[in-house]
């Protein structure tokens, strides 16, 4: 496209947004009752990475790549695709994602130390991923059957992730995080250009959790100097 | 004297009778029909309001929103509409148009205006025949070359198709006052039939040169952001609409800004879109009643300036 600066992100915009919220309604709908199952895969998630061993972990990081296999396929080429036609790279995106993930699976050397900063922070946002991101609709009064949920949508879907990854592994952060980082970056460029008033969560959260890993790297580094 | 018969009508009169859901059958009043202005190369005649369809037709697979586009749709045909405007570029909006018009028994009288949007120019073909299958027509009345994009290469193949009957008209487009110096060239030195540039009461670059040229060179003018997106209704949304208003028959600032494009003599057809069956009638209806004259045309723009 020549002359491309002079377009705006909003200009770039295909569709509208009862159009991008109908496409939740749309998926919600469709594969009921699957995102009360996969809201309790979260919880059961939740609860096995906070149980802290390495065999207990392995179960609840295959349910995440899971997730991530299935929001590539179901949400983004099935559906997003039709109306985005970068919905195609967001599916490739995201089964990467689930594949780079699979590497925190693989036996190895497990961290011996998370610090308590990065486990609080960590299981802070998957709360919130799993629990309330989903009713940010509401206080904009959009239906419940638009909510996006864990494991169905993406958004929740990255943001969890990224809370995972704090949880479970600080130093892997970095590897395993930019695609989600990436993830909240474009919702928020998408939100924004819909004029949506909560354009600024998915950067906002990235940022924090960018911020949190940056202090955890430093502190687990000064841990192991300590230890040598 | 005998009157030639004029196809574009026996196919219109045809269709009429041979497609219920053009016409239901509840005895109501038959909607005034739209204004039309030639295209110049071609000497057939246009309704002055068409359709666009980016944004509000790209619904994906959503099944009671490609049926309530096909319903903009038929009231648009209802009304006198004709021309359809699309591209490659639109998401799925060609497929919800082809459902439409599969829906609604594709009328003879559509005038389907589409786009070709590639860089390549040796993938234009299979892009015009995968947007023609996705329209489900024989055949384009229109087609463009989107934003300007590879026009040396899509160009040449567009006129060859129109040589060999597969094509009726061949155009090129630009929207936002993007890249005026050169299709002003390309205005000058091709054979084009339609060009299709932005044009509104806040916008009114296109009146210095390309209005001009495009009379001069007897090229059809489709304007595209006819509302600027529906930021410009926004805005006038919050003035009332002045008395004087009435006497061009308009009710609503929508009509207003409508009727003072199509009113500017070079202009053959706006193509406002729209999700909506009242919006569609609203629009179609400003072809219908009185237009502006130059001294009312002047007045709207100041009247539009001081707000
Ligand atoms: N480079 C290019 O080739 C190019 C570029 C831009 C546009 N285009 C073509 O031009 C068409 C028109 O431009 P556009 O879609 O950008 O914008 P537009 O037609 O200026 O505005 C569309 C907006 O106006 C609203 N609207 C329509 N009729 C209305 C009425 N009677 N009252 C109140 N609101 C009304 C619609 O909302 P509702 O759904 O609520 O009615 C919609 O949001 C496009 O669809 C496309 O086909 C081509």
């Amino acid at each position: 496209m020549s002359e491309w600066w002079s377009y705006s992100l909003r200009d770039l915009l295909l569709f509208s947004p009862q159009t991008y919220y109908r496409q939740f309604e749309l998926h919600n709908t469709e594969w009921w009752p699957l995102p009360l199952l996969t809201l309790g895969l979260g919880v059961a998630l939740l609860f096995l990475l906070q149980r802290g061993g390495v065999r207990t972990r392995r179960p609840a990081l295959m349910a995440l790549v899971f997730c991530w296999v299935w929001v590539a396929w179901a949400f983004h080429w099935q559906r997003y695709a039709a109306i985005n036609p970068a919905g195609g790279y967001f599916a490739l995106a995201f089964a990467i994602e689930a594949l780079l993930l699979l590497w925190l699976i693989a036996p190895g050397p497990q961290p011996e130390f998370v610090p308590k900063l990065h486990r609080r922070a960590g299981m802070g946002l998957f709360l919130y991923a799993l629990l309330l991101h989903p009713l940010i609709g509401l206080a904009q009064g959009r239906s419940l059957a638009q909510a996006e949920v864990f494991g169905m949508a993406p958004d929740p879907t990255a943001l969890a992730t990224l809370g995972a990854l704090l949880f479970v592994r600080a130093r892997a952060f970095w590897l395993l995080a930019p695609i989600s980082l990436l993830w909240c970056l474009i919702s928020g460029a998408t939100l924004w250009a819909m004029k949506a008033p909560d354009f600024f969560v998915m950067p906002l959260i990235a940022l924090l959790a960018i911020v949190i890993a940056t202090a955890s790297t430093t502190t687990v580094q000064s841990c192991i100097d300590l230890h040598r | 004297m005998t009157r030639k018969p004029n196809p574009i009508r026996r196919r219109l009169l045809g269709t009429l009778a041979a497609a219920p859901f053009v016409l239901p059958s509840t005895g109501l009043a038959q909607p005034a029909r739209p204004a039309t202005r030639a295209i110049p190369s071609s000497g057939e005649a246009i309704p002055l309001v068409g359709l666009g369809s980016w944004i509000t037709f790209n619904v994906g697979n959503d099944s009671a929103a490609r049926d309530a586009s096909a319903e903009v749709m038929r009231n648009f045909f209802l009304h006198g509409g004709r021309l359809i405007d699309s591209s490659p570029m639109y998401g799925s909006s060609q497929e919800v148009i082809g459902h439409g018009l599969k829906k609604l028994g594709r009328p003879a009288y559509l005038f389907s205006a589409d786009k070709v949007w590639i860089s390549d120019g040796d993938e234009g073909p299979t892009q015009i025949e995968q947007s023609r299958r996705l329209w489900g027509v024989p055949r384009f009345d229109l087609l463009q070359v989107h934003n300007l994009l590879a026009w040396e290469e899509h160009l040449p193949a567009l006129f060859d198709m129109k040589a060999a009957g597969r094509l009726r008209h061949v155009g090129i487009t630009t929207s936002h006052g993007r890249r005026h110096g050169e299709l002003e060239k390309i205005m000058a030195s091709q054979p084009l039939d339609f060009v299709q540039i932005t044009y509104n009461l806040h916008d009114r670059e296109a009146e210095r040169r390309l209005f001009p040229l495009a009379r001069e060179r007897g090229i059809a003018v489709i304007v595209n952001r006819p509302f600027r997106q529906g930021e410009l209704l926004d805005r006038l949304a919050r003035h009332r609409l002045p008395a004087w208003a009435a006497e061009i028959d308009c009710t609503s600032w929508a009509q207003f800004a409508l009727k003072f494009i199509i009113s500017h003599p070079a202009v053959t057809c706006a193509i406002p879109a729209t999700t909506r069956v009242d919006h569609v009638i609203e629009n179609m209806n400003s072809a219908a009643g009185r237009l502006p004259d130059q001294a009312m045309r002047a007045r709207m723009i100041a009247y539009v300036e001081r707000l």
